[in-house]
């Protein structure tokens, strides 16, 4: 576990440098899963033992990291709540806002997968 | 009167620690999931926010300032960076699957973060907001740190944008699945992909919570919503400000 908790932090670390290197807008975190994938899928057929281990033990730990995804937004979730008086009086049209165009953004997105699906198959 | 004292003591002690705003929000998220799991997985029972309702609380009660939260809750929050990049594991899981369909969810994505951006604009041109809080929302569909890194390149205000994307976040979460069960939408790698499209990791949480496939597609939708998020909105707006 500890191996595998070094090489997702690791991957991050990475991200994190790419990010500063290139001035890029993409957060490290996510360059750092975009590697992480590309290692993976390069390392998919590889024989020798101590990768497959390995593997295995960054894919269990991360699996089992990823249960936990939810908690990881209270502490922003609740600096949003402190700090809502920053929408003063646009607070209700922004709500409005946000509510219209998410649900229908989902419903949108969904709807346009789905139906292509269907035709192609 | 001098237990009243001794306890009040231990409390002002308790407080300055870390320890109490970190075991606060786990067990608050506790509650919340316990919750979730009670109403049988129902979507307005959001685990996350009823734990940030419990902790908000708690802290206006007390008069507590969101930066000594903070000091014991940044333990959590640095989670956020490691368990972003093992959200390549369900994806590496789904690989195959993902490059057979590579060309629907290319459409999909471009339709969706293209439509996500055009809509925020209108109905704020609509609603006569104001430009800076305008900026500060045209990239809320992409994970906060992306969202507030474009923000800022264009002209908003981070902090806003930060408020802004977390609510967008919940409210998909919270209300999305309403609107997918309305049209009758099935097919689950579609329903995560729209829910993470949308509404980034807190959708992609909950489609996880769900459903294996559709936590798989969400995650492959925040990630490449991000990315098509950081291209479309400065682009747009170089193209708007020429008139």
């Amino acid at each position: 576990m500890l191996r595998a908790i070094f090489v997702i932090f690791f991957f991050q670390l990475i991200g994190e440098a790419i990010k500063k290197l290139f001035q890029l807008y993409i957060p490290g975190p996510v360059i750092g899963l975009v590697l992480l994938l590309l290692t993976l899928i390069f390392l998919k057929k590889t024989n020798n033992k101590n990768i497959i281990s390995l593997k295995k033990d960054v894919i269990d730990t991360g699996n089992h990291m990823l249960t936990y995804l939810s908690l990881l937004f209270v502490p922003i979730g609740v600096g949003v709540v402190m700090h809502l008086t920053y929408l003063q009086n646009n607070f209700f049209r922004v709500l409005i806002i946000i509510f219209i165009t998410t649900v229908s953004t989902i419903a949108l997105t969904a709807f346009t997968m789905e139906k292509l699906k269907t035709k192609i198959k | 009167m001098l237990e009243k004292d001794k306890l009040y003591s231990i409390w002002v002690y308790l407080q300055a620690e870390p320890l109490f705003w970190l075991t606060l929000t786990i067990g608050s998220y506790l509650i919340g999931d316990y919750c979730y799991k009670r109403s049988k997985l129902f979507p307005l029972v959001n685990p996350v926010m009823i734990s940030i309702f419990i902790v908000s609380i708690i802290l206006l009660k007390l008069n507590i300032s969101y930066e000594r939260y903070f000091d014991g809750a940044k333990f959590i929050h640095f989670m956020l960076g490691p368990v972003t990049v093992a959200l390549a594991i369900p994806i590496y899981k789904q690989f195959s699957l993902i490059k057979k369909e590579a060309k629907i969810i290319f459409i999909s994505l471009i339709l969706g973060s293209l439509f996500a951006i055009t809509s925020t604009f209108l109905l704020c041109k609509f609603f006569s907001i104001d430009e800076k809080v305008l900026l500060s929302m045209l990239p809320k569909s992409a994970t906060a740190p992306i969202a507030m890194g474009i923000s800022d390149l264009i002209g908003g205000i981070p902090s806003l944008t930060a408020i802004v994307t977390i609510l967008t976040g919940i409210i998909g979460a919270s209300f999305g699945t309403f609107a997918l069960d309305f049209l009758k939408l099935k097919d689950m790698s579609a329903r995560g992909f729209g829910l993470g499209l949308a509404s980034h990791g807190i959708g992609t949480a909950r489609a996880m919570s769900r459903n294996r496939t559709a936590g798989v597609f969400a995650a492959l939708a925040l990630g490449l919503n991000g990315i098509a998020t950081a291209i479309i909105v400065p682009l747009l707006f170089k193209l708007f400000s020429f008139f």
